[in-house]
């Protein structure tokens, strides 16, 4: 069986990408699809031995090393830890469901936009288990393309304009990502993160990289101020372009955040952590607002993101136990409810041909099962009690009131925003005056089978988050010791987070000094 | 120091190519085959011979003509970019039948300068074989029939050159006057600072614009747009990709002066940080697509200076590569634009829209060799950077460093263009729906994009071939 851990993660990298050789030979629309949807559930089973990972260690596992290029110190390096492992599994669980959900909505140049959708899931596997810092830089900006002509051919009206600016903007931040990386292989003598993990680096050097990093990461999560790129790209992407963006994309640069920055940069993540709060709390409360105001669907969920993936940042830069635990549950559960709104919207513009709020009113009587759906997914949205969202958000919360009384009030709005942001259409959409909605057909059975599986995730992480914890933990433990910064190990040791004992969930009373 | 002809055998062979050409010009006899029906196989076993001496090594011609496995490494590349340039440019439509004997002759004199260029360690003799390979281009920018453009830009083609080859020798004199000799491997002994031997740093500097012209760097670019504009396509193709090899073999060959810290090596340092950006710049709102590639060819010509300022063995490779990499995603893309120019006109960007309906094959060589000169995963292009970027980080000029990977954003824009038309946008209703091409010539270029990525994600293919680092 050993033999075999050797090649997953290079299987589930490569699978994708050879599949699209076959895609050449294929006539017939249906059948191209069909063929993708198979490789990608092909891809899930495939993906089966990565359940044999161990949760009680913070090893990274499934290693695979392999030199690639001699004298330049290029090695093919990959690993997954429980961080990786869960960005991966999302990954996997979300590009089957894009095939479906684009099953009627993509009816032109199907065999491109499956080819690229299959590119994408290659290169995001790889990011997320890159191990090798040029590796991760590679299928980093590997995924651009993909992503820009998804949008760019695909896309609404303004799809033109949204993927340059999408491109641009992504590329300008990872410009810079690049000499960064150059500046670890000549400082640290590697390109392997395992290995530089270990590195002290000196002060100014950790300044610069980690300021690097950021902003590549800061443009891609994205963060207030850099986020002008996302409304566009968003709302003019097709479904699946946003689905993909909002849920695995997006991710990309909160994993660099904790892949990269933290543990490489250590003591200028404690020091430049007030400017990232700052950052995030802006965002939570900008996208919040701003949010408030659209009157486009597709828009409302692209703010939305911003202020969810605020939360996340917020969260990593805590330095608290609770806090990247809430980061990094929150990082799944954006990926599946904000995916799940993306895909109820991308269904609804089937039946309207718009994504205007007013064009879109009083569906309840006629489409209950999509009112069902989104109603469900809105209250995950905003963190009801029971779904995923909150499980994440009330942790980040916590941690962020244990940081700074202050910090905390000041994240309290974004989440009553939230609420309001959420609930304005959907009150809207249900019973909005006077409804558009006579003669349209409520979910058929495609889209009950994409939008079930997130249901049910919604809910299973909303009640029974102890697996997350239990794949989390150890990596989170060994991130913030190996995080050099004093003040983060008297505060562990005060703040465990949520510990499971007897597959009980505690969440641990702060002692009293 | 006996001479050794079988050092030199790819040179033979290529003046033997001349000599056949030469005949053929002068006395075309019914029974001589056609030169586009020949000459193509000729160059592919030229680059078999240039293979088979990749590892011969050697010092002939009284000390100035070195054979090392740079030298054959570059040769080797010469006679790969000359297999591909002749294949390009057999079908040309703007070029008369009776001139193709001349048109290929004048090229394969150019492409023997390049050679020999490669191998000179030897003020004179670069000299002379970089006037060699200049001259013999000269005369194949004005071959483009019904068009005063190219007469216009074959003008400047010359005068620019002729000027700074000039410049060039002036320098050379003030070289000579002050060190006393000519040859490389004594010169590397003197010194060359600028408090020290004043004389000799303004004449290497002047020396060095005759390198720097063939490279197009800023500023010395101002005919590369304009020439590509007015010669032919397939001319431009070979213009803009062949002679920057020579160019790059002989800077590499005068790095070993070029010690960083050296106010010399500032200057160039400074010259490739503005030619990155400026032709970067510029190239953003050009419509021409020869026009854009010009200005794409400035800003390359900085790349690869790049590596040449970290003054190291890495900077070497990682320059060499690079260049090698540069012949053939330019050649790609020109290879699209070549056979999209049916009538051998100048394209405009809007001349690719739909071009994924039309010629879906061409359009994925455009794509992976624009996608290439950018500089993104997993092409070659992005390796070459990557090794050049590398090479010269803390060796003086972190800057340079960080302004080139800066520029890797703003290139984008321009060089997605082609993709963005190609792509995303539908042919007017007037364009004819296909592109007529015989199914060998959609197949080079595709072999040209499959080595893009080929030597993207296996660069040891490439690096085996490079001396060592």
């Amino acid at each position: 069986m050993e033999g075999l851990d050797l090649s997953v993660l290079t299987i589930l990298i490569f699978f994708p990408a050879a599949a699209c050789v076959g895609l050449f030979f294929m006539r017939g629309t249906q059948i191209i699809r069909a063929f993708t949807f198979a490789v990608f559930a092909l891809e899930l089973i495939f993906a089966l031995p990565l359940l044999r990972f161990r949760i009680n260690t913070p090893q990274f596992q499934f290693v695979e090393r392999l030199t690639w290029v001699k004298g330049w110190g290029l090695e093919y390096y990959l690993g997954i830890d429980g961080i990786g492992i869960l960005m991966v599994g999302l990954t996997l669980v979300i590009f089957p469901l894009c095939v479906l959900c684009s099953w009627s909505s993509i009816t032109t140049r199907v065999k491109e936009f499956h080819f690229c959708l299959l590119l994408l899931c290659s290169a995001c596997v790889g990011l997320f288990s890159a191990l090798d810092l040029l590796l991760f830089y590679l299928f980093w900006e590997a995924t651009l393309i993909p992503a820009y002509l998804i949008i760019a051919v695909w896309g609404g009206s303004g799809r033109q304009y949204a993927s340059l600016k999408f491109i641009i903007y992504t590329l300008a931040g990872s410009a810079l990502l690049l000499v960064g990386i150059i500046g670890f292989r000549i400082e640290g003598g590697s390109f392997s993160i395992p290995e530089l993990m270990g590195r002290d680096f000196p002060f100014g050097f950790q300044i610069w990289t980690f300021l690097v990093m950021a902003l590549a990461f800061a443009v891609k999560v994205p963060m207030f101020p850099f986020h002008t790129w996302l409304p566009d790209a968003y709302a003019e992407a097709p479904t699946a372009g946003s689905v993909v963006l909002a849920a695995v994309l997006a991710k990309m640069g909160a994993y660099g955040f904790l892949r990269l920055s933290l543990p490489l940069a250590p003591l200028a993540s404690q020091t430049l952590a007030p400017m990232m709060i700052v950052l995030s709390i802006a965002s939570i409360l900008y996208g919040g607002m701003v949010a408030l105001g659209q009157s486009n669907i597709k828009k409302i969920i692209a703010y939305s993101s911003v202020a969810h993936m605020g939360f996340v940042t917020l969260g990593i830069f805590l330095f608290s136990m609770r806090g990247s635990q809430g980061a990094l549950l929150q990082m799944v559960s954006h990926g599946i409810t904000t995916g799940a709104l993306f895909m109820l919207a991308g269904a609804l513009y089937e039946r309207s041909r718009s994504y205007e709020l007013r064009h879109n009113s009083g569906l309840g009587k006629y489409l209950p099962a999509f009112m069902g759906f989104w109603g469900f997914m809105a209250f995950a949205g905003f963190a009801f009690p029971g779904t995923n969202n909150f499980v994440g958000e009330f942790l980040i919360l916590l941690g962020a009131f244990e940081k700074n009384i202050w910090v905390g009030a000041l994240v309290v709005p974004g989440a009553v925003l939230a609420a309001a942001y959420m609930l304005r259409p959907t009150q809207k959409m249900a019973w909005g005056e006077p409804s558009n909605a006579k003669g349209w057909k409520d979910l058929n059975v495609r889209e009950w089978a994409y939008l079930l599986p997130l249901a049910f995730l919604v809910l299973y992480i909303g009640f029974a988050p102890t697996l997350f914890f239990k794949v989390m933990n150890p990596t989170l433990n060994n991130l913030s010791v190996k995080s050099k910064g004093k003040p983060l190990i008297t505060r562990l040791a005060t703040n465990p987070g949520v510990t499971i004992g007897d597959s009980k969930l505690n969440i641990q009373e702060r002692k009293k000094p | 120091m006996e001479f050794r002809p079988d050092l030199i055998i790819p040179e033979l062979y290529q003046l033997l190519l001349i000599g056949v050409l030469f005949i053929q010009s002068i006395a075309d006899k019914p029974w001589m085959p056609r030169v586009r029906q020949w000459l193509p196989w000729c160059a592919g076993v030229g680059i078999l011979i240039s293979v088979g001496s990749l590892d011969l090594n050697g010092l002939i011609f009284v000390g100035s003509y070195r054979v090392d496995p740079l030298s054959q490494f570059f040769k080797f590349a010469v006679s790969f970019g000359f297999a591909v340039a002749v294949l390009n440019a057999t079908r040309q439509p703007t070029l008369e039948k009776e001139k193709h004997c001349e048109y290929f002759m004048f090229m394969a004199l150019s492409v023997w300068g390049l050679m020999i260029l490669s191998s000179c360690v030897e003020l004179i003799s670069i000299y002379l074989a970089l006037e060699l390979a200049s001259f013999s281009l000269f005369p194949l920018v004005p071959l483009r029939s019904g068009e005063k453009r190219a007469a216009e830009a074959a003008v400047k083609y010359i005068f620019f050159g002729v000027a700074a080859t000039a410049i060039g020798l002036f320098g050379f004199s003030f070289i000579l006057a002050s060190q006393h000799t000519t040859y490389l491997i004594d010169l590397m002994q003197k010194p060359w600072a600028w408090s020290e031997v004043p004389m000799a740093v303004a004449g290497l500097t002047l020396f060095l614009c005759g390198m720097l012209f063939k490279l197009a760097l800023f500023p010395f670019h101002f005919w590369a747009p304009d020439v590509y504009e007015g010669a032919s396509n397939e001319t431009s193709a070979y213009i803009s990709t062949m002679p920057k090899l020579g160019a790059v073999v002989v800077l590499i060959r005068l790095s070993m002066l070029l010690k960083p810290g050296l106010e010399i090596t500032t200057i160039l340092a400074l010259f490739a940080a503005i030619s990155i950006t400026y032709g970067n710049l510029a190239a953003l709102v050009q419509t021409d697509i020869k026009r854009l590639l010009g200005y794409s060819t400035i800003a390359h010509a900085g790349y690869v200076m790049v590596g040449l300022t970290a003054g190291t063995t890495e900077g070497v490779a990682a320059a060499a590569f690079y260049a090698f990499i540069y012949v053939i995603m330019n050649f790609a893309c020109f290879w699209v634009v070549c056979r999209l120019a049916t009538d051998g006109r100048n394209l405009k960007l809007d001349d690719l829209n739909g071009l994924y309906k039309r010629a879906p094959g061409l359009a994925l060589v455009l794509a992976v060799g624009a996608i290439a000169l950018v500089g993104l995963p997993p092409t070659a292009g992005f390796m070459g950077k990557l090794f050049l970027l590398t090479a010269a980080w803390n060796h003086g000029y972190n800057w340079l460093v960080v302004v080139a990977a800066a520029n890797i954003a703003i290139s984008i824009y321009y060089y997605l263009n082609l993709v963005r038309h190609a792509y995303t946008k539908d042919a007017a209703e007037s364009t004819p729906t296909a592109v007529p091409y015989p199914f060998f010539r959609l197949l080079w270029g595709g072999f040209l994009a499959a080595l893009l990525i080929l030597f993207g994600i296996f660069p040891n293919l490439v690096f085996k071939a490079l001396p060592p680092t």
